[in-house]
């Protein structure tokens, strides 16, 4: 069963955003690390670059998969947690907390497309074989 | 101690038997600045220390020659070694590339001939030998395509086709060649939804990359239909050859409605795996790709043999490596093809996928999951884990690794990533039935294992020289050059 | 039939098994219309005793000449306990070492190998071996652009001293994905890359610089200087060299301040036989900070889970069968049983054997300059110091000298004038250790006599 904190928004693609401010914090569920498997790379953008909504913007690699990450809305990287580049098992140990992957000031305020818990809830059951 | 090579080496040792006798002059013409000062980290050990060491290593493998080795869509047939002994002939293999045509007859009338065979059992016109593996030909195939609608001036053509369950390199081919790739869904049948297809294909539309029989084992049973529906947009098809091996002397791709084609000689025609390659991927080409193959090329004028190059062929897409290809592998192709003959090639379909639904049948019977069991099987066939994952909580994984143990090479496990835990078993015409039986009696054994004693698949293997390998250290922690302790 | 063991008790046991009466019921999936393909133009079967015969008719066809043609794949001695012990079952037919635990001879034996490679190469880490020389600088090409992705650059320098058929492969692989070749002229009396030219060419659209040593030519560059001019201008530079002689010469990770960003070229000198041109093998290698965008399989050391080392495939998220369409390459399957060879040969030449080997091949190739250079109407091309080959110019048409020199059991080198229409009649020839004084007097007789139009003694 995976967890899926209720306070926080989410993509179909499986990243967690919370708004801290007027900055978002962006990383990936507990349901895409597990299936990704132990993390053992990380790619993050750089500061100030920015993207559109759904553009891909970071990449993490197990050793059985790749898989991009998608900026959720259009905006510009503040921040970029370093950590997980030194560790990338942070994101399989605390995917929503130290393991946050980047933060975006997002060009416009309404967060649109974005899925609460319940809903996300839903796309992890379907997907499920 | 590991047992490297480095670690066996020591300081003054060497294989004297293989030093030129002469004595050497100063190299003093080169300046200094060029010249070498370090030594290269290669081993100074004895010639029988060398011998050793890598007989030693060659006895870690797991090899046609040693274990039946059923991998999904890489056609492990017997490598012959009849085959291996002529193309070492002196002639062939002392032989210079660039010689003169007319000191290179020999050779190039064993590749003419293969060009003309390989024309033959896909239904095609013009066959080019150059490409030097599945991959490389499929980039020669794409390119093609490419050319052509560049010719016509159809330049709106961006996106290439490729079903959910191909194979990486076909998408990967497709994005070498500056396309995008739009993925086509498979329907619960195992074929292309069709449906999806005709939604999917428009004016941008280049082409399909399709492989018949699917990498799901089963035959694309719409193919003339799917070949309208593209033609139609005024796209083309390639035909994917990996699977070839289902269908060979049966059924033609040209007659399928394929426009290009590559072949994989080291699955189909018998030539060695070699530990990863080296493979061969030959391109063959209908009429109207007739003009884009790759150079060079064998024709035949009366008696003789000679090279197209750019200027006979000014529309070619080129030149894809610095001579002609794997030559000794089309060599090798060629001597297959022969001692085979028109009968032989049109039986290995035929036994091919006997022992394939032999296989199946005698799996099914045995409780375990086809992943098309309404389908037969053609060369190839998915054996599905997942009822097997959730009720005994063990995973194709675990199955391969054990299976191991029972000393048989494991079945594809990689793709197609549409199957969850899957098997994709081919077992090829060249083993015997005592072997497929003994097969589906270990793999029997390993699910009544995994009711009583888990362990011993999760744990899997036990008897090889080494136990199960941690990638995510490999992964993280790069070791990938050896470096003495300092 | 050949290969198929199935007697017809067993197909009929087998029938029975899957429930049907005949083997064509098999195909009954597939519309009737497509099972009829029909096999013309493919001869019937022979015995390995009849093909044998063929073969060997064949193979004296092209044998029996004395070969001083190199331009890319070199005649060297092969100990036979290379492919003694390449051509074991065990090596020969294996396959890609997916399942690690059954594969460590391969794996191990790789692992081995990018040790060497890279050592030679004087760079950090080298991929398990692309196809060629030709399609690795292709490669590696692409791969610089990638490296530089953000500033989507699409052109690389290329001198035209490199050799023709790398330059063609690049130009259709690259071209592909609208990358662009710049050619860079040479010194018509150095041959060396014209500097000066260089720079001029230098534009921001530029990615990489490639470099060869020797070059096609047999020429050898000044690599510091052109190194260190790339770092400057902030393009990645490619070396493409031959890994023989890089045991004796200055291998690229020691060229200029910092060395190359990433070395590629022709692993054949390396114990695999000339054949008709092909298997060869491609090798890579560069700084351990690019090796995600490396192409290609890598070998990586871990421990098993009882602590033992063992290799494994590493960084496969990279390939083709994972990235799929973002994959670094769409190479699959690579040159394994080469590299095999390759090994053995250089583990059993150890790093002074191999530069004996070179050394010696350059003493050849100098004796060879003075012998036929002393003959009236053949002259030096070019005056840069040079190893293993030399380009010549003779005062009569080059394709007929070929064709007389063959007649007279000779292949006497590379014709130019093709490629290069600016150097005219000229031949590319190559001495390697396997010819011996003898030999290069036996080339000069033979050279002398043709150009002074003198007529074979007794016809071949």
């Amino acid at each position: 069963m995976s967890n899926i904190p209720q306070k926080l928004q989410y993509t179909k693609t499986h990243e967690w955003i919370r708004q801290d401010d007027e900055l978002l914090t962006i990383g990936i569920t507990d349901h895409a690390q597990t299936m990704l498997g132990d993390l053992v790379y990380v790619e993050l953008p750089e500061i100030e670059s920015s993207f559109d909504g759904g553009q891909e913007c970071a990449v993490v690699e197990s050793v059985k998969a790749a898989a991009d990450i998608y900026c959720p809305v259009p905006g510009e990287v503040v921040e970029v947690n370093d950590a997980v580049i030194e560790n990338p098992q942070l994101i399989n140990q605390d995917p929503y907390g130290k393991g946050w992957l980047i933060r975006v000031r997002p060009h416009d305020q309404k967060g649109s497309g974005l899925l609460n818990a319940d809903e996300y809830s839903k796309v992890v059951a379907s997907e499920a074989h | 101690m590991s047992g490297l090579i480095f670690e066996k080496s020591r300081t003054g040792r060497f294989a004297k038997a293989q030093w030129p006798t002469q004595k050497l002059d100063a190299c003093d013409d080169i300046p200094a600045s060029l010249l070498r000062t370090d030594r290269p980290n290669l081993p100074e050990t004895s010639e029988l220390q060398v011998v050793r060491h890598y007989t030693n290593l060659s006895k870690k493998n797991f090899s046609i020659d040693t274990h039946f080795y059923p991998l999904g869509s890489c056609t492990m047939k017997y490598n012959p070694r009849g085959v291996n002994r002529l193309a070492f002939l002196d002639g062939f293999i002392q032989h210079h590339p660039l010689s003169l045509e007319e000191n290179s007859q020999g050779f190039m009338a064993c590749a003419y001939e293969l060009q003309e065979i390989l024309k033959s059992v896909t239904g095609m016109k013009g066959a080019a030998l150059s490409p030097m593996a599945g991959a490389q030909g499929e980039f020669a195939g794409v390119a093609m395509i490419h050319a052509y609608h560049l010719a016509r001036n159809d330049l709106e053509r961006d996106e290439i086709l490729v079903p959910d369950a191909a194979h990486g390199t076909n998408p990967a081919s497709a994005v070498q060649c500056g396309y995008k790739v739009r993925e086509i869904p498979t329907g619960p049948d195992g074929n292309v939804d069709i449906e999806a297809l005709k939604a999917a294909v428009g004016p941008k539309t280049a082409g399909i990359m399709l492989t018949n029989p699917s990498t799901l084992g089963v035959f694309e049973e719409k193919i003339q239909e799917i070949a309208k529906i593209i033609h139609q947009a005024g796209g083309l098809l390639y035909y994917d050859g990996a699977n070839f091996n289902a269908i060979l002397g049966k059924v033609r791709p040209g007659d399928m409605g394929f426009d290009v084609v590559h072949l994989n000689l080291h699955k189909t025609f018998a030539t060695p795996h070699g530990g990863g390659g080296p493979g061969s991927g030959p391109v063959v080409a209908n009429e109207r790709l007739l003009p884009y193959l790759p150079i060079p090329r064998v024709a035949k004028e009366g008696d003789t043999y000679r090279w197209l190059t750019e200027k006979d062929c000014p529309q070619t897409i080129g030149r894809l490596s610095a001579f002609m290809g794997n030559a000794g592998i089309i060599l090798r192709a060629y001597l297959y093809a022969r001692l085979l003959g028109k009968e032989g090639l049109q039986r290995v379909s035929e036994y091919a996928t006997l022992n394939a639904n032999y296989l199946l049948a005698r799996l099914k019977a045995a409780g375990f999951t086809a992943a098309y069991p309404e389908r037969r099987a053609s060369h190839e066939f998915i054996i599905t884990m997942k009822n097997e994952a959730r009720t005994l909580h063990i995973t194709a994984l675990d199955v391969a690794k054990r299976l191991l143990d029972y000393g048989f090479h494991a079945p594809t496990m990689y793709f197609p990533l549409l199957v969850p835990e899957c098997l994709l078993i081919e077992p090829t015409e060249t083993e015997t039935k005592e072997v497929l039986d003994a097969f589906a009696d270990a793999l029997i054994q390993i699910i009544e294992e995994a009711k009583k004693d888990p362990g011993l698949l999760k744990n899997a293997p036990h008897t090889l020289p080494v136990r199960r390998l941690d990638d995510v250290k490999a992964a993280r922690e790069l070791d990938l050059v050896y470096k003495a302790a300092e | 039939m050949p290969f198929i063991p199935h007697t017809e008790q067993d197909v009929k046991e087998m029938l029975e098994t899957i429930g049907i009466r005949k083997l064509d019921s098999l195909f009954d999936e597939i519309p009737e219309s497509l099972r009829h393909a029909s096999l013309e133009g493919v001869p019937p079967g022979i015995s390995e005793m009849e093909l044998g015969r063929l073969m060997r008719e064949r193979a004296q066809k092209d044998g029996n000449m004395l070969c001083f043609i190199g331009a890319g794949a070199y005649e060297h001695h092969i100990p036979a306990a290379v492919w003694e012990v390449a051509t074991r079952g065990e090596f020969y037919t294996a396959y890609t070492p997916y399942q690690a635990e059954a594969s460590q001879g391969s794996l191990q034996l790789i692992y081995e190998y990018q040790t060497m490679m890279a050592s030679l190469m004087s760079l950090e880490v080298s991929n398990a071996s692309l196809y060629d020389g030709a399609s690795a600088l292709a490669e590696a090409i692409l791969m610089a652009i990638r490296l530089d992705s953000k500033k989507h650059k699409t052109s690389v320098l290329m001198p035209r001293s490199l050799h023709p058929h790398y330059r063609d492969t690049a130009k259709a692989i690259i071209r592909q994905k609208h990358d662009k070749i710049i050619d860079v002229p040479y010194l018509k009396d150095t041959g060396k890359v014209d500097f000066a030219a260089l720079q001029k060419l230098m534009n921001d659209d530029v990615a990489a610089l490639v470099i060869p040593q020797p070059n096609f030519f047999g020429v050898l560059e000044d690599v510091d200087q052109l190194t260190d001019w790339a770092r400057e201008q902030g393009i990645f530079s490619i070396a493409v060299v031959n890994p023989m002689a890089m045991s004796l010469l200055k291998p690229p990770g020691q060229w200029g301040k910092e060395g190359v960003d990433i070395a590629c070229g022709e692993g054949q000198p390396l114990g695999i036989p000339l054949a008709s041109g092909g298997p060869y093998y491609g090798f890579l290698c560069t700084r351990k900070s690019h090796v995600r965008q490396m192409p290609g399989r890598i070998v990586g050391r871990t421990v098993d889970m009882d602590g033992k080392p063992g290799y494994v495939l590493t960084l496969q998220a990279r390939e083709q069968h994972i990235r799929r369409a973002k994959a670094t390459s769409n190479i699959c399957t690579n040159q394994g049983l080469m590299v095999t060879a390759s090994t053995i040969y250089m583990s059993l030449m150890g790093p002074q054997g191999l530069r004996h080997v070179a050394a010696l091949c350059h003493q050849r190739a100098r004796e060879m300059k003075m012998e036929l250079t002393s003959i009236p109407g053949v002259e030096a091309v070019f005056t840069a110091p040079f190893f293993h080959e030399i380009v010549v110019k003779i005062n009569k048409p080059a394709d007929q000298m070929l064709r007389e020199l063959a007649r007279r059991h000779i292949q006497g080198g590379y014709a130019l004038k093709e490629i290069y229409p600016e150097l005219g009649d000229c031949l590319l020839i190559c001495a390697t250790e396997t010819k011996t004084t003898e030999d290069i007097k036996l080339l000069a007789h033979h050279l002398r006599d043709v150009l002074e139009g003198r007529k074979l003694a007794c016809p071949a």
